[in-house]
């Protein structure tokens, strides 16, 4: 493993709720190198967004960090002054989030906003700024980067104004990149478009990238590590193509086979029984015994985290290799 | 195989009138302003057999959704003919029959949250006289039970239920009209994996026991590959390729077809990540103006000089299979 660039160590965000107190992200800790794509797991709630979100520390109230640790090149982050905080956010560390209208401003044109992320960061000239932009532009494959920098983002596609949020992004030169669900909402052929262009990216920038996503398929597109989330943990990790083909937790097993490409068509589906529990009013021990069909009286003690080679998983009762799916090419 | 659902030459267009500055910038300059026309849904037919599920994939702002509505009954065509069972699914406008209902994408959405869910499964078929006011608590249970829920939430409202438990109550809603058909619109598209898993389930199951005849509309391909007989792709208001769906997924015969599969995320058969996704290039042109020829020509990588200038029509290419291509891809 190369330098670590991102140090995570048991991370803890809490949500006070009138329901209760919910640890949205309970114990996490991972590392992400230099040039390395991570890519974090998880379904609604179980916390793979407020991970990300509290290494750049934009977790406000009822939120707080209750505790951890998060080094970005051995400079801890938690805690420190606004001020300084303000200096990485945009230039070490940016972040692309799911809805680029959302993000982008709706008023500004995108050389105008172009330049606002270059100003917060330096005073660079004007001819300087637009000579970075239509690079950063053009590096994130938009054609005509000299006509779309005057446009205003309600004239480009869903597609193309993701783009910009990652050219603006990229924009820095950062040394990390946090991607939440940046394809979620896109076409399944902009996605590709964007998903082989996201690696391009990270190869020549040599970026670390944290990417975020409900969708495995999606990650494992891109990701050499997965962290795979549940109730405010990771319960499993390693090498992308170990955990697909081998999971050990049961739930990461339930999520492979839960995929339609993994059942023969027009057979019933396995699915995992029941729902994601409820974050203020988690079960002992392991949060995902009372769907899970291995539980035993065992699991209502917390799993330690089991190390083998490059992966690690939380289960009392890990599972042996996949079968491969039926029916399928 | 007679046809139940038949779509015949559906077109729909939404004309939405010039704004007044634009109107006023028009005269100034001495022109006519012109109203915009978005050719959401194009001269499609399309049928489906009774008890069988027809996919109908493409990608936003193809024209699935509005399709799915005209064949529900709930959107007038521009012209065409949406008929279930050989009568017309609208006369004068309105909708004629209860035999086709609809689920749609977003339950948070679709249900009404100051509705009783037990009010809202026993609305339809109270107003249509399918059952009585005596009756309707028995009919609750009943629909509620089908879809796997307890009696018990005929009682809550829809912000009491999570999202897969609420897209529940929308199909025990639909159901409870009795229909024949189903126009599902992305129904598992906004919920997580293994919510995903029970509901296509319960979909299975469903079609199992009540022979219901389905029209399942999806960006996901695996999701369509996994519940359809057969699947039709769209692209930009057209149906580009028909046929039976494991025809379709092993060996496509339209361009558009292969370069979508390829560009799909996937897991291999022994769950190995695929990385090696070829994107398409380009983007979806606008439904507002139209390429000429084949709307797919600017993307496609076998395009000709041909492709620019004719529209190519749907044709037999194979056992029960239609293309739309100058140039089918063999095998």
């Amino acid at each position: 493993m190369s330098d670590t660039l991102l140090r995570v160590r048991d991370l803890a965000t809490h949500f006070s709720t009138r329901a209760g107190l919910a640890k949205a992200v309970d114990g996490v800790s991972f590392n992400v190198a230099a040039g390395e794509i991570v890519g974090l797991v998880g379904e609604s709630g179980s916390g793979k967004s407020v991970t990300g979100y509290s290494i750049l520390g934009l977790i406000d109230p009822p939120g707080r960090i209750a505790a951890g640790s998060v080094k970005l090149d051995g400079e801890e982050l938690i805690g420190m002054p606004h001020a300084r905080l303000r200096t990485l956010r945009g230039r070490r560390v940016a972040m692309v989030f799911q809805d680029p209208m959302s993000t982008l401003n709706a008023v500004l044109r995108v050389s105008t906003q172009m330049q606002l992320a270059m100003l917060a960061h330096g005073k660079p000239s004007a001819g300087d700024m637009r000579q970075r932009s239509l690079a950063a532009l053009a590096r994130v494959g938009i054609p005509d980067p000299e006509r779309r920098l005057e446009a205003y983002p309600h004239e480009l596609s869903g597609g193309m104004r993701q783009r910009v949020a990652i050219a603006i992004a990229f924009l820095n030169n950062p040394a990390l990149v946090i991607c939440d669900e940046p394809t979620t909402a896109l076409d399944v052929s902009i996605q590709a478009q964007i998903l082989v262009e996201m690696k391009t990216l990270v190869r020549e920038a040599g970026v670390g990238l944290l990417w975020i996503s409900h969708d495995l398929a999606t990650v494992s597109v891109l990701a050499s590590r997965l962290l795979v989330m549940y109730a405010g943990r990771i319960i499993e990790e390693g090498p992308t193509a170990e955990v697909l083909q081998r999971p050990r937790h049961p739930y990461t097993r339930g999520l492979i086979d839960s995929m339609p490409s993994r059942a023969a068509p027009g057979q019933d589906l396995v699915q995992i029984p029941g729902a994601t529990p409820s974050l203020t009013n988690l079960p002992s021990g392991c949060a995902f015994r009372a769907r899970c069909a291995h539980a035993s009286a065992v699991c209502s003690t917390a799993p330690e985290q089991t190390f083998e080679g490059a992966r690690a998983w939380r289960c009392h009762h890990p599972m042996q290799a996949l079968a491969a799916a039926p029916g399928q090419p | 195989m007679t046809d139940f659902i038949r779509l015949a030459g559906i077109t729909r267009r939404f004309t939405s009138a010039p704004s007044l500055t634009e109107r006023l910038a028009k005269r100034l300059t001495g022109s006519k302003a012109h109203a915009t026309v978005v050719h959401a849904v194009e001269n499609v037919s399309l049928h489906i057999a009774k008890g069988e599920t027809l996919g109908l994939v493409g990608e936003s702002g193809c024209g699935k959704s509005t399709l799915g509505r005209v064949a529900a009954g709930i959107l007038k065509a521009t012209s065409g003919q949406a008929d279930i069972d050989a009568a017309p699914v609208m006369s004068n406008g309105k909708k004629h029959t209860t035999r086709i209902q609809m689920v749609f994408q977003d339950p948070f959405a679709s249900l009404n949250p100051r509705m009783r869910v037990g009010d809202t499964i026993s609305e339809g078929p109270l107003a249509h006289g399918l059952i009585t006011r005596a009756e309707s608590a028995a009919d609750v249970t009943r629909w509620l039970e089908a879809v796997g829920l307890d009696a018990a939430a005929a009682q809550r409202f829809p912000h009491q239920f999570s999202g897969g438990q609420r897209q529940r109550v929308a199909i025990a809603r639909a159901l409870a009209m009795r229909p024949d058909a189903l126009v599902c619109d992305e129904p598992v598209a906004s919920l997580d994996v293994s919510i995903q898993a029970q509901i296509i389930n319960l979909f299975l199951q469903l079609r199992r026991d009540l022979n219901l005849t389905m029209l399942f509309i999806s960006h996901d391909l695996s999701v369509v590959r996994h519940v359809s007989d057969r699947v039709a792709m769209m692209y930009l208001g057209r149906i580009v390729e028909t046929g039976r769906t494991e025809d379709i997924f092993k060996a496509p015969r339209h361009p558009y077809t292969r370069a979508l599969l390829e560009s799909a995320p996937r897991l291999a058969a022994d769950g190995a990540p695929v990385q090696d996704i070829q994107p398409i290039r380009g983007e979806l042109p606008s439904p507002i103006n139209p390429p000429s020829g084949c709307a797919f020509h600017q993307r496609c990588a076998y395009a000709q000089e041909r492709c620019i200038n004719e529209l190519p029509v749907l044709r037999p290419s194979g056992d029960q299979r239609e293309a739309a291509c100058h140039f089918p891809l063999e095998g």
